[in-house]
């Protein structure tokens, strides 16, 4: 089976979640800017004088597709890397992906994910799950 | 628009013969008579025609200025409308008033250095009253309307302080000791004023760079009457009291709700005011012979007098304003429709998308 994640954590963390994925052999992924909120509901930013309240905040969202047997691990290292402990940290959803088509040769399913040295390869001594 | 209006007829009505002290008449139309030539009551020293060029830049800054009162949600039309009505009908009869020979606030001997009443009262009250007939924006009050761009607000308070010191220092009209001490005073009380609102928006949250450059242009619209006749000193206390008196009267049109979008009349009306006002106070003829002593140099009289020309100028700019803003409403549209407004009036009005 194949995964997507989304993970959608603080700007500032992109730099050091993208770097914890590379040392676990992550090699493609999609990061856009996002606006939004959960339960924090938005802060307060200075104005011209005092204060105004900005509910939706800038986010970046993070997506990757991936081989289920990977998911976990990859899901802790978002978590470690992007967590600051405070309210408004993100959030992960994780879905299932329906066909996976590499342009360049048409490729599809888990040959178009697999790359020399990401995280598959590193693990080849590991059973492959039944995808 | 308004170099053209000014050319035309805006020089001739603000400096023009004065009939009977309320404007002035039509003998310098289409700028006949006004050459390379100076002029005993305007340019002594100085061709006319760069005194009427010089003036045409107050002219034009000035409606300028109100714009900031009606952002979003002003029909193009009624807004070019409302600009030449408003040149014709307020701001050349006060300019008359205030600096025309034989103007009726001038013979009284009211002081206005580089503008704080021709411009800044008249704008920042004429703004009010625009806010006040057109209504609130939409979504005001509801979702969050932040600032566009904060570089390029400082950039453009950048390059206000910097064109400040052509309004101030150039109305001494020569390159001599009174144009430094204006371009002092103006430095001193935009730094005064900028400084303070740092520490009162400190108070209220953190020091946001919009709020320190607010100051700052509260700062060198109080010292603009006063330039030319105050010490560097007073330009501190000046520019220092002119910050609080600009940021409560922000907290009171907050809580007025008044969509009075950019603070117009806080920063230019209540600046302005208190600038003429102080005035009054700090002037001294030890700066400026052919000005006069204010309240603390032993003349309250003239301290009585900037009060009046305050108020009298107040009361027509807001009037005024009112009658044409109402006109505009009732025979042209003065707003745009709400669908208009959401869609923005970068696409519903001009038909350009500002950022592609």
């Amino acid at each position: 089976m194949t995964k997507k994640i989304e993970a959608i954590f603080r700007e500032e963390k992109l730099i050091a979640v993208k770097e914890a994925l590379s040392n676990i052999g992550i090699v493609g992924m999609n990061v856009m800017e996002v606006r939004g909120h959960g339960r924090q509901g938005g802060i307060e930013l200075a104005g011209r004088i005092g204060t105004y309240k900005v509910d939706l905040l800038p986010r970046v969202q993070l997506n990757i597709i991936l081989s289920d047997h990977n998911v976990e691990k990859t899901i802790e290292t978002i978590q470690r890397a992007a967590q600051t402990g405070n309210i408004g940290d993100g959030i992960i959803f994780v879905y299932p992906v329906e066909e996976v088509i590499r342009i360049r040769n048409g490729e599809r399913g888990h040959d178009a994910l697999t790359y020399e040295g990401d995280i598959d390869t590193r693990q080849e001594v590991l059973p492959l799950a039944a995808d | 628009m308004i170099s053209l209006q000014w050319v035309i007829i805006g020089y001739t009505l603000a400096f023009g013969t004065s009939v009977g002290g309320l404007i002035g008449g039509m003998n310098f139309f289409g700028l006949t008579g006004v050459s390379a030539e100076p002029n005993a009551d305007y340019a002594s020293t100085i061709p006319h025609l760069a005194f009427a060029a010089y003036q045409m830049m107050f002219a034009i800054i000035t409606p300028a200025l109100i714009t900031g009162a009606f952002v979003e949600r002003v029909r193009f039309k009624a807004f070019l409308v409302f600009t030449l009505l408003w040149a014709t009908f307020v701001y050349d009869p006060v300019a008359h008033w205030v600096w025309g020979v034989g103007g009726i606030l001038r013979s009284m001997g009211a002081l206005d250095f580089a503008g704080g009443t021709v411009v800044h009262i008249t704008a920042g009250f004429s703004a009010l009253a625009f806010a006040i007939v057109l209504g609130k924006r939409k979504w005001f009050g509801h979702a969050p309307l932040e600032p566009n761009n904060i570089p390029f607000t400082v950039l453009g308070a950048g390059l206000l302080w910097m064109g400040w010191f052509g309004f101030n220092g150039g109305s001494a009209l020569a390159a001599n000791g009174l144009a430094v001490n204006a371009l002092v005073t103006t430095n001193t009380a935009a730094a005064a004023a900028a400084v303070v609102w740092m520490f009162l928006s400190w108070r209220d949250n953190k020091p946001s760079v919009l709020g320190i450059v607010t100051g700052a242009v509260v700062g060198l619209v109080a010292i603009t009457p006063a330039a030319g006749f105050v010490t560097p000193m007073a330009a501190i206390l000046i520019g220092g009291l002119a910050a609080p008196i600009s940021y409560f009267a922000i907290k009171l049109r907050q809580k007025w709700g008044l969509d009075e979008s950019l603070d117009v009349w806080a920063c230019h009306g209540m600046g302005g005011t208190w600038g003429a006002l102080a005035t009054g106070l700090f002037a001294t003829k030890l700066i400026n012979p052919a000005g006069a002593d204010g309240l603390f140099y032993g003349n309250p009289g003239q301290f009585a007098v900037q009060a009046l020309a305050a108020l009298v100028s107040i009361a027509f700019a807001f009037g005024v304003t009112f009658v044409i803003t109402k006109l505009l409403s009732r025979f042209m549209g003065l707003r745009v429709t709400e669908n208009e407004e959401e869609v923005g009036l970068d696409i519903s009005e001009h038909g350009e998308r500002a950022y592609a």
